[in-house]
């Protein structure tokens, strides 16, 4: 049995030897992780789309039109990416993939169950109701400002026409 | 097989594009969500996502840029229905979906998982 503080140097002692490793390795391979980055991202991106894809053929495969079947795919993509960052599997999925995992609409719903469930402890209204949209607050306030632009650009340009 | 793989193709280089800015611009990812938004939007109203939409299927609409595309289309068709009201009501009502579902799912995960406890 080591003691507590035997135990403390021998994890400080791991912890510094890694960084120094991490340091070593990207001194002697400048940019390989970047390789290593953009695989992962084009593997899990193209694996949550894939998932997508066969959600998309099966409701197909049931007879809903187009609309319905665009509609309840996101429903169901963002209930995956909803579930599984409950179940903290979608945050492993992003150390992995990066933007792999956050591009895609499972990374939106990500982005407000994973500050909603840290700040829980601040209460439903200041912590979850709030942080839910730390980042899922921009991301819709720049696409709905930019659809009410695309909008009115449109509207003028049809009556120009 | 052929539709998923071209999903799964298209899909990927997306988010290769994604994964470029964030390491060589060390944009964080909150804004290149942001700007995956936005540049749906305006790659939508000019007509120039639905090619991608026809060929990769999922793989344009799971990705941010397909919502971006589906604000900007329903902006557009809420125009030619009502007018200039629709430039207020077109985005949000496509995407109702997506949003809605986004509230209420993260809501209950939120409220009935607990965090990992970070090491």
């Amino acid at each position: 049995m080591l003691s507590i503080r035997q135990r403390g140097v021998e994890a400080l002692k791991r912890q510094l030897s890694k960084h120094e490793y991490q340091k070593l390795v990207d001194e002697k391979a400048p940019g390989s992780h970047y390789v290593r980055n953009i695989i992962a991202a084009f593997i899990t991106g193209g694996a949550i789309c894939s998932v997508g894809q066969i959600i998309m053929m099966v409701l197909k495969n049931f007879g809903a039109d187009k609309e319905t079947t665009a509609s309840a795919t996101s429903i169901i993509m963002v209930f995956i990416g909803a579930f599984l960052t409950g179940i903290n599997i979608y945050d492993e999925i992003g150390k992995f993939g990066g933007a792999g995992a956050s591009v895609p609409i499972t990374g939106f719903s990500n982005s407000i169950v994973s500050p909603a469930m840290e700040f829980k402890k601040e209460g439903h209204v200041m912590g979850v109701g709030a942080k839910m949209f730390l980042i899922a607050g921009p991301v819709l306030v720049y696409g709905i400002f930019a659809s009410v632009v695309a909008g009115l650009f449109y509207f003028i340009w049809k009556q120009v026409m | 097989m052929s539709e998923i793989i071209r999903a799964f193709l298209l899909g990927g280089c997306i988010c290769i594009i994604g994964q470029i800015l964030i390491d060589f611009t060390k944009i964080t990812p909150a804004r290149i969500m942001v700007i995956f938004v936005v540049t749906g939007v305006v790659l939508g109203i000019f007509g120039l996502y639905q090619p991608l939409i026809d060929w990769g299927g999922a793989g344009a609409t799971v990705p941010l840029l397909g919502f971006g595309n589906v604000l900007a289309k329903g902006v557009m068709k809420e125009v030619d229905e009502t007018g200039l009201l629709g430039v207020f009501t077109g985005g949000v009502k496509a995407a109702a979906a997506g949003i809605t579902a986004a509230i209420t799912f993260g809501y209950i995960m939120a409220i009935i998982s607990k965090p990992r406890i970070k090491r």
